[in-house]
């Protein structure tokens, strides 16, 4: 008991210190929980490192020994086919070892906590989990809980982050936008949809914000915002003409078809009359305006079929930088570097 | 009120492990007693329980003990407007043996329990069963809110007739709703008629429906689901267009927002018989305490924003809010271990209310009377309790308190079972010293 208080206690300092949850004393990568708090520098590096995998990637021999004899647990209590496999992806052509787990029904409902079934998996020497949630906070969670030299990847925790969709979207607009770093400062990003569920917005918006976007938008009906947005240094719009007027990035949210029942929305098809990104609203923008879209995609509910497949969607590019943004993120925090592991092989010797 | 059962008041009677001394004298304290606005040095004496002499210089041969209270404060007993112990139902959270002495520490001589204990409080016969353990316990006076529906439901009126007889103090929902306007018209109505005073916790369940946290720009970040003020000002609204009706006496329990504490100033200026509570907490944390998803900030209702705190502090000066309680809610460990929205809300805080009280004394936001008023006086007479004073007569129900003494909170030397409270490490100035409950002291540190 006593134990088990020192614990949370403890835990709770950790929290509070939230830097220190995410990085190391040396300013390196441990976990990935959310891009809030994290350095320019330190954005622009895992870009760096993502665009030398992507590079790799388009060779022959996509396989790489980085994480050779590693172990990677994907831990999905949220059903994903999308982002667990290009977390799967990631981790394999790292040669790391995947074990992918769909916990939504198993463990939870025999009454394991989170905590036990952490524990449990750790138990098993896994190097890093990628973890999605429902909970908002349970990537910090885990964090906060994990036993030292075990990393923690957020792969989405309720609202509140999805740091590798947020990167994979910074990459994507730094390599059609720029390729200078400082090509964001010149940049107009509409976000638009349903904001106030969306983990990929809040991601997006910290590290748009960080990289020194020029103007960040948040375009939705008032029930999709969520109170307090402007203080992420957003400007708020409820009427999408005016929102995505000028804009350089789209970014369309995917709009939860059961987002009538909380009356949030009268009908999907008031929404894209309203919010779509239809072919028609497309032609009165800049034709270098760029459209982006985390996936999946509601055809004709957020976005029109032939805007999703048309010439300036990334929507396809994205996916496939997901899976370079991906292999950076874990071989930064699992991949001790060059020098360090010279150092390991000598004391060995 | 009606007099408690036999068994009740037997096993009150019974004496306490020891020989209490029968007569007792504080000498020298400064004597904060909010009914009669004293506020100055004067030794108390104390015979069979019950304070028996004031006076400038009491004759220290007429006691048998002398305890030197010069360079503290005595005041009235703390009267709790809201802890839960725990029992029955939850004894793997705490206990009466466990909670007793966290009370006494603070310097709590009496507690009013919610109704929402497992099962909930809803008939005589979970009531008494509540008081025997608490008699059985002794050493603090505990008293009881009947659930003002069966279970707690909020579609049945339970027995609240009964639930008087037996003891209660008045009845309350705790935390449930009444979703049934009607309901919630005719339950007013049928305890205003047994003259029990119904304790809200105006919170619109329909606008809180899954909140865990204050809206507003901490929440958006975090992505924590939101309560919305007007959870809280609609319920009040609600509630006091039902007093203007009927005439029936509301108490508003743990205010959160600004305008809460505004709509209820508003009808107390109208003559409406309506009081107000808020928790200690609440007037010193804000939602901002909640980033890094800190669970030992989740409580219920949400920490709110800053303008909200200092409005509730000002309320409190002002007397809008006639009492402070500590709203504990001691959990198990494992009841913080999970990720924030997950966690239960609630802390541990019997033994916090009195340093966080005195904090607000030492900030200036209120007088020493006025803190020893919203801990003792006030919430004894929301209640309907003769406690709260320091007369002749009255039952010696005593905090004696070192205003001066610094010390620091640690989260794993709290007395109760409970151990979580986002004060761990924090500095405080002042404690009860000692704790006298019925003329005996109960606690002496």
């Amino acid at each position: 008991m006593a134990a088990q208080w020192a614990r949370i206690c403890k835990s709770h300092e950790y929290a509070r210190m939230k830097p220190t949850l995410q990085l190391d004393a040396q300013g390196r990568l441990r976990h990935l929980l959310t891009l809030e708090g994290l350095s320019r520098e330190l954005l622009l590096k895992i870009l760096d490192e993502a665009e030398a995998h992507d590079k790799a990637l388009r060779g022959a021999d996509k396989k790489q020994s980085t994480l050779a004899g590693r172990s990677i647990i994907n831990l999905f209590f949220e059903p994903s086919t999308r982002t667990r496999t290009t977390f799967e992806l990631a981790a394999m052509r790292l040669s790391a070892d995947v074990l992918n787990l769909q916990v939504s029904a198993s463990s939870t409902s025999k009454g394991e906590t989170l905590f036990d079934t952490l524990k449990t998996l750790e138990a098993m020497q896994a190097d890093m989990f990628v973890v999605r949630h429902e909970a908002s906070g349970a990537a910090h969670f885990f964090a906060e809980h994990a036993a030292p030299g075990v990393a923690i990847l957020n792969a989405g925790d309720g609202r509140h982050a999805h740091p590798t969709q947020g990167l994979l979207d910074l990459f994507t607009i730094r390599r059609y936008k720029g390729p200078a770093d400082d090509c964001f400062e010149k940049l107009t990003v509409a976000i638009v949809g349903d904001v106030l569920h969306s983990r990929v917005a809040r991601s997006d918006i910290h590290g748009l914000r960080t990289l020194g976007t020029k103007e960040i938008r948040v375009v939705a009906p008032p029930t999709l915002i969520p109170a307090g947005i402007a203080d992420m240094g957003v400007k708020v719009f409820h009427d999408l003409d005016a929102g995505l007027a000028g804009a350089d990035v789209v970014i369309l949210l995917r709009l939860q078809k059961e987002r009538m029942l909380g009356a949030f929305l009268p009908s999907l098809a008031e929404f894209h009359r309203d919010f779509g990104l239809s072919k028609a609203r497309l032609a009165r923008l800049k034709p270098e305006t760029i459209v982006m879209h985390p996936g999946p995609i509601n055809r004709g509910v957020e976005i029109g079929g032939d805007v999703a497949y048309g010439p300036q969607s990334l929507i396809l590019q994205q996916v496939s930088h997901g899976i370079a943004v991906r292999m950076a993120v874990m071989s930064m925090i699992l991949g001790a570097p060059a020098t360090e592991r010279a150092r390991a092989r000598r004391s060995r010797r | 009120m009606t007099a408690g059962p036999q068994d009740w008041s037997a096993a009150r009677a019974a004496p306490a492990a020891g020989t209490p001394p029968r007569s007792l004298l504080i000498r020298g304290a400064r004597v904060l007693d909010p009914a009669s606005g004293h506020d100055g040095i004067a030794d108390v004496g104390i015979r069979d329980g019950v304070v028996s002499d004031i006076g400038a210089s009491l004759p220290t041969d007429r006691f048998e003990q002398t305890i030197d209270g010069r360079g503290q404060w005595l005041m009235p007993g703390i009267v709790d407007l809201c802890a839960r112990f725990r029992e029955p139902g939850q004894t793997h959270k705490a206990s009466f043996a466990s909670e007793t002495p966290a009370a006494q520490v603070g310097g709590i001589t009496t507690v009013i329990l919610p109704p929402d204990s497992q099962p909930a409080i809803d008939s005589p016969a979970t009531l008494l069963r509540v008081q025997r353990i608490a008699a059985q316990v002794g050493g603090l006076d505990v008293r009881v809110l009947g659930a003002l529906t069966k279970g707690l439901g909020g579609e049945a009126l339970a027995e609240l007739s009964a639930l008087r007889s037996a003891g209660a103090v008045g009845a309350s929902q705790a935390l449930q709703p009444i979703r049934d306007m009607l309901v919630a018209r005719r339950a007013l109505e049928y305890a205003h008629g047994l003259g029990l005073t119904v304790h809200v916790f105006a919170q619109n369940a329909a606008l809180a429906a899954g909140g865990c946290a204050h809206e507003g720009a901490v929440a958006t970040r975090l992505g924590l689901a939101s309560i919305p003020v007007a959870a809280e000002v609609s319920g009040i609204r609600f509630w006091i267009s039902l007093v203007e009706d009927t005439g029936a006496r509301i108490h508003f329990c743990r205010l959160s927002t600004a305008r809460g504490a505004e709509l209820v100033a508003l009808a107390r200026e109208r003559g409406l018989p309506v009081t107000a509570d808020v928790a200690a907490h609440q007037l010193f944390l804000t939602d901002t305490d909640v980033d890094g998803f800190n669970a030992l900030c989740h409580v219920m209702p949400p920490l709110r924003s800053s303008e909200d705190r200092d409005a509730l502090r000002q309320a409190v000066a002002d007397g809008v809010i006639g009492a402070i309680c500590s709203d504990h809610q001691p959990h198990e460990a494992d009841a913080k271990i999970n990720p924030f929205p997950m966690t239960e809300p609630g802390i541990s805080a019997l033994e916090t209310l009195l340093p966080l009280s005195l904090a607000l004394v030492h900030e200036g936001v209120l007088t020493a009377l006025d803190a020893a008023a919203r801990l003792s006086l006030g919430p004894a007479r929301i209640a309907g309790l003769d406690a709260g004073t320091i007369t002749v007569g009255a039952a010696a129900d005593l905090t004696l308190i070192d205003p001066a003494r610094e010390w620091v909170l640690r989260a794993d030397h709290l007395r109760s079972a409970g151990r979580h409270t986002p004060f761990d490490g924090r500095s405080f100035r002042g404690c009860a010293s000692t704790t006298l409950y019925r003329g005996e002291p109960v606690f002496v540190g």
